[in-house]
């Protein structure tokens, strides 16, 4: 009897939790689905951001996100081939691990402010796409690692036995039997940390964003607009709030969709290539 | 032959590099650590008094030095003798630019003012009890008060200072108390929330769903910790802020509460996640056993399965406080950001990281605030350094005795 309220009363917090949840996807879905036209995800914003569209923070978002995988995949992956099939068991290797682990529990400030004073200030890159792009890969750094280390993990011994076997050296074992066997579920985790990339806003509220920029970005040294920074912007500090809510709903609609659609891709390439 | 050695480079140019790129994690750290504790230490060496202003008093004042928050207390009237500081028993009289203007006619301050510097030292020097908060450039070689060394704050007065007015004048307040608190008060109301919930849904997950049903929702709260943290600040802002208003009445929705609330969302698919996994470790034999020793699915749940977790629950719930103390956009958008010390979940207050977030952008880079923000990040960087290890040495704890 005890047991069955207990039992119950869980399933009722589970589905209460799930409900929640997903209400705050629908309600965003709900209000922003009216915002969202050609023009708005195609013109730039006007009247004090009360009406127009965001494409410019579109654009600055695209730019931001390759930038980071730029710097984050070659030496995420890098790094995970590194602790996955050269690094040993030693102390060395040891505090690799635990520094990898503790650097993905920084909160995301800290790499703003590390990237303002290091990229912004130090090495005079200015607030630009190059030092936003660079902040955010050092972000993305070690969800790369970890999920490339976690597929070489899963390629049986044997691959690697049966090439060297076969007088093939260690770099080409790695280049044509493993890596390969090992390469959907490393896009996975770009996929992933594209998604987690580009809804980071604190990262590039002082190396990137912009407030209000009517202009593309012409080169790498640019500030632009970005995604989140506007969401942010105009969700707390326009002149006119109620004015400006339908470009928010908008908005924030657009990142979620982006993080969705990311998911998906990702289950998908997960489930294809799982067998 | 030539091929062979070309090969043998090329291995060892490829395992260099790999080699590198594996230490890049641990050079970022140092370099983070580095850059914020260089930037931020510097907050102790410079002066807190507004840039290119002094503070000066009577050569026969005995006073050596002031505090940053004995200047605020002088100039609020909350101290009003010298001897309260240490010197002799004299009022303080305070003295800026307009109070100095207004004790001399225009004719003797000069139709351009250029027997103002004269008339500052004057005014000083004929006080016994004086403090002048002067400009700096009226000052020159004839000045006939002393000028008080720079004021600076030290480690006591910053991390047990009560007052945040990083922009006051005559001199800036940097206490972290009011921050550190924020902080830790939202984010332990976070969790106290989201744990019950979060624990009532791993157990549900774990225990209870049949594989079908695990195998829809698992992926999908997975997803919900991918939601950028923008968009939960932005639905806290429009629907939990004026819940919480109307349903307490307050005047302005946006509390610490609203913060704890949207935290605890955010904090949930974490919970979830990381419980669920450590639920699912507990060997089936052992369950089996319980089982066949006559305990219903619920004692064995409750005294076998959770306990055989405790550790990966508890590394569960120090991974979601990190989390909830670094988190930055959907705090800042929520709890109303004053930095006062809070005594109640209804009161605005204002996190470490909202607080860099809000100020940052308005500090000029070398100034006092801006070390005193690098500052915060630093001592957030060893915060939540010290939970992602407190929360790895718990998880690898051997289970059960």
């Amino acid at each position: 009897m005890k047991q069955a309220i207990i039992f119950w009363l869980f399933r009722v917090m589970s589905f209460a939790v799930v409900a929640i949840l997903f209400s705050i996807i629908g309600f965003i879905v709900f209000r922003g689905i009216g915002a969202i036209s050609w023009e708005f995800l195609t013109s730039e914003p006007t009247d004090g951001m009360t009406k127009g569209g965001i494409f410019p923070a579109i654009v600055g978002t695209f730019y931001l996100v390759i930038g980071s995988m730029l710097v984050a995949f070659p030496i995420g992956v890098m790094s995970g081939i590194y602790m996955n099939e050269y690094a040993g068991n030693n102390f060395f290797v040891k505090i690799i691990r635990i520094m990898t682990n503790n650097l993905g529990g920084i909160p995301s400030i800290v790499f703003g402010l590390f990237g303002m004073s290091l990229f912004v200030n130090k090495l005079n890159f200015g607030d630009s796409i190059i030092a936003g792009s660079l902040t955010l890969g050092l972000l993305a750094l070690p969800l790369i690692i970890r999920v490339t280390e976690e597929a070489l993990k899963s390629i049986p011994d044997s691959y690697r036995h049966g090439s060297l076997a076969l007088g093939a050296t260690k770099l080409q074992t790695i280049g044509r039997v493993v890596l390969p066997a090992a390469f959907p579920n490393i896009m996975t985790g770009l996929i992933l940390s594209i998604g987690r990339v580009s809804g980071e806003t604190a990262p590039i509220l002082f190396t990137a964003a912009a407030y209000f920029l009517p202009k593309l970005p012409s080169s790498i040294y640019d500030q632009v607009m970005a995604l989140p920074y506007h969401l942010y912007v105009i969700a707390t500090s326009g002149t006119d709030l109620e004015a400006t809510r339908p470009m928010a709903y908008g908005t924030a609609l657009v990142l979620i969709t982006i993080v969705l659609i990311m998911n998906l891709i990702a289950n998908f390439l997960r489930r294809k290539f799982s067998k | 032959m030539f091929n062979k050695k070309k090969n043998k480079f090329l291995e060892f140019l490829f395992e260099s590099a790999f080699r590198l790129s594996g230490s890049v994690t641990t050079i970022i750290i140092l370099l983070i650590s580095i850059f914020l504790f260089t930037e931020g230490w510097g907050l102790f060496q410079s002066s807190t008094v507004e840039k290119g202003y002094i503070l000066c008093i009577n050569k026969e004042n005995k006073i050596k030095n002031l505090t940053p928050h004995q200047v605020k207390d002088i100039f609020d009237g909350n101290i009003t003798s010298w001897k309260e500081l240490g010197g002799d028993d004299i009022p303080i009289e305070t003295l800026r630019m307009d109070d100095v203007a207004g004790l001399y006619t225009e004719q003797e301050l000069g139709p351009n003012f250029e027997y103002l510097p004269e008339k500052l030292s004057e005014a000083v020097s004929s006080r016994v009890g004086a403090l002048g908060f002067f400009p700096e450039q009226f000052i020159n070689y004839k000045f006939k008060g002393k000028v008080l060394p720079s004021i600076t704050i030290s480690l006591k007065d910053y991390f047990g200072g009560k007052e945040w007015f990083p922009t006051a004048t005559p001199s800036a307040q940097f206490g972290l108390l009011p921050l550190l608190l924020g902080t830790l008060w939202v984010s332990l109301g976070a969790i106290l929330l989201a744990l019950p919930f979060g624990m009532a849904v791993a157990i549900y997950l774990a225990e209870l769903a049949s594989p079908r049903v695990r195998k829809i929702l698992k992926p999908l709260i997975e997803l919900l910790a991918g939601i950028p943290s923008v968009v939960y600040g932005f639905f806290g802002l429009i629907i939990i802020v004026p819940l919480i208003r109307d349903l307490f009445q307050l005047p302005v929705g946006e509390t610490a509460l609203a913060g704890s609330i949207v935290l605890a969302i955010m904090a949930l698919p974490t919970i979830i996640t990381v419980a669920e996994d450590a639920l699912r470790t507990t060997p089936i034999a052992m369950k089996e056993s319980s089982l066949a020793l006559g305990a219903t699915h619920w004692q064995t749940v409750f005294r076998v399965v959770i306990p055989y977790a405790s550790s990966g629950i508890l590394a569960a719930i120090i991974l979601g406080i990190g989390r909830a103390i670094g988190e930055t956009m959907a705090v800042l958008m929520v709890t109303g950001n004053a930095a006062v010390i809070p005594h109640t979940l209804a009161e605005p207050v204002r996190t470490i990281p909202a607080t860099i977030a809000a100020e940052l952008g308005e500090a000029s880079a070398g100034s006092v605030q801006y070390q005193a923000l690098f500052m915060l990040g630093a001592i957030l960087f060893v915060l939540t350094l010290g939970i992602s290890i407190f929360a790895e040495i718990i998880r690898k704890e051997p289970h059960l005795d």
